[in-house]
């Protein structure tokens, strides 16, 4: 790894701190981007040459304010400051500097930050371009990538984001432990949310978007490591990521759960997954993303999908209705419900649902493959035509389309389970 | 002599490597520790997993917190490579050692990648008085 590389790490890597901090200095969000901007640069020209600082989360947000106050003082009083690639020894003044980063003050900058991305005001499309732009420091390109729209669109989310976000007002007082508590759950949110704009769509470039919302995850870990649901966040999404490289066949269409070559899988990620959710366990204060990433550990201990411990998946989609009651949860556990109970519980179970989920795919999908399953091929006809009807991505159509084609095969007679 | 060389740096840096980086960095390593091996040279080694996953036990209170080891007055001293189920055997383990030598605090973290030491005679055995 040559020294570019390392500093362009290291800048990234130090991005939201440092930001965070010189946002609470300047209080506003454009002035704190673009002192830190100014710092990248300096970093760039200064560290080749006197090698990398002992904290360059600290450097750069001595040098991005320093650099910021100089372009006031420039343009009031056109008194030249002597450049800082001259004073390039920061040693002294680092280190009150890294003293005052420890701690809460510093965690409550990243999760002020953070939240002030996830604003109410804004749609969620805006929220995790911003996100990513201030807090990730992805390029107007690669947001673009992303979310596969236009660099003009992206650049227009990010706009639009920050005028909605500088009407909005965010206190800078440290934040009382239950206004705390609520800033990370809605942050949490927001993690999740980006994460789930990558996993859920096929293309291969917005992968991205779930490593982003790992590094989300391991920032918050740091900043809260024994807080239960950020463990079990992070968890979620390193279980259900590390599927990714199965989820996907040569067509690039979604493979179901129980085909995937699970030897696919990275063992890597799993592991750390578990890991993290053993963590968040050892606590006994149990929620919703505890919950979900138990359902992804119990896929990801299984080696192969006939030996997936259903009944155990069943309990926790209960435990999940019971704490976050939604028809789609619902829905979710019909399916682990029929593999333990057959067919008929499933069916059972989620015709209540079909009011709520009326436009929603994976409800027909799910019904039609219950009705296939009972041998009442009919009626699964017209399920899988209303999910191919709803479905928002070829991907899902075609996946659709397998079980019309499997129907018509067995010609409407009673099906194996 | 025995020698642990134990690695230092930023984690936030090497675990937002690329796939491409990390295979780049990983291949250079398997070179190294393969000449490494014919030589004779190389005890068992391994990588862990990020201080996201790291547990702490402390050992005068039987406290055991989530996080990596943070305090700075005291040093690290030893490292144990244990087997075990899970988490809670770790600490399991961590605490039989914690009754024999009591004091300070054992940080437990998971082991991402695990090489095995490849010599011949067993481990250790170049060890003692010469």
């Amino acid at each position: 790894m040559n020294d570019l590389a390392w500093i362009d790490g290291a800048i990234t890597g130090a991005r939201p701190q440092a930001v965070a901090a010189l946002l609470r200095y300047f209080r506003d969000l454009d002035t704190a981007e673009e002192a830190f901007q100014e710092a990248a640069l300096r970093a760039l020209k200064t560290w080749p040459r006197n090698g990398p600082p002992r904290d360059p989360a600290a450097w750069l947000i001595l040098v991005g304010r320093n650099a910021a106050l100089d372009g006031v003082r420039k343009t009031s009083r056109q008194v030249e400051l002597p450049p800082d690639d001259l004073i390039s020894d920061l040693d002294d003044a680092e280190a009150p500097l890294v003293e005052r980063l420890d701690g809460a003050h510093y965690r409550d900058d990243v999760l002020r930050l953070l939240f002030i991305c996830c604003h109410p005001d804004l749609p969620a499309t805006q929220q995790i371009a911003l996100a990513l732009r201030i807090v990730s420091g992805l390029t107007v390109p690669q947001i673009a990538r992303a979310f596969l729209i236009g660099e003009d669109a992206a650049e227009q989310r990010i706009t639009r984001a920050k005028a909605g976000i500088a009407r909005a007002d965010v206190p800078f007082e440290a934040p009382g432990p239950v206004e705390r508590a609520e800033r990370l759950g809605v942050v949490m949110a927001m993690v999740y949310l980006i994460f789930n704009e990558g996993y859920s769509a096929g293309a291969a470039e917005r992968n991205a978007l779930c490593d982003e919302a790992i590094r989300f995850a391991r920032l918050l870990l740091r900043l809260f490591p024994g807080e239960p649901e950020i463990l079990g966040l992070a968890a979620l999404m390193l279980l259900q990521h590390s599927r990714l490289p199965a989820r996907f066949d040569g067509q690039g269409e979604l493979v179901p759960l129980d085909d995937q070559a699970r030897g696919l899988w990275d063992g890597e990620l799993a592991a750390e997954g578990l890991a993290l959710l053993e963590k968040a366990m050892r606590h006994n204060r149990p929620g919703p993303y505890q919950v979900q990433a138990a359902i992804a550990a119990t896929h990801a201990r299984a080696g192969r999908a006939e030996d997936t411990d259903w009944a155990g998946i069943d309990a926790l989609y209960a435990a999940l209705e019971r704490m976050q009651p939604s028809p789609v949860v619902t829905l979710n556990r019909a399916v682990a419900t029929a593999k333990v109970k057959g067919p008929e519980a499933g069916i059972e179970m989620i015709a209540p649902l079909e009011g709520r989920l009326s436009g929603y795919f994976y409800y027909f999908g799910v019904r039609g493959g219950f009705l296939r399953q009972l041998g009442r091929a009919a009626e699964a006809r017209v399920a899988f035509d209303r999910a191919i009807a709803l479905a928002g991505t070829p991907a899902e159509a075609a996946r659709i389309r397998r079980h019309l084609d499997a129907l018509a095969r067995e010609g409407g007679g009673r099906i194996q389970t | 002599m025995l020698y642990a060389i134990l690695c230092y740096h930023d984690e936030q840096y090497a675990w937002s490597w690329t796939k491409d980086e990390e295979a780049a960095v990983m291949g250079g390593l398997a070179k190294v520790r393969e000449t490494l091996n014919r030589e004779g040279k190389l005890g068992p080694s391994l990588r862990l997993m990020p201080t996201t996953t790291a547990t702490t036990l402390s050992k005068t209170k039987d406290i055991v917190l989530d996080g990596p080891f943070a305090e700075t007055k005291e040093q690290l001293l030893g490292v144990y490579v244990i087997d075990v189920e899970n988490l809670e055997a770790a600490l399991e383990v961590a605490r039989r050692l914690a009754k024999a030598n009591p004091g300070g605090s054992y940080e437990l973290r998971p082991i991402a990648l695990y090489n095995p030491d490849l010599r011949d005679p067993a481990p250790g055995a170049t060890l003692g008085p010469s």
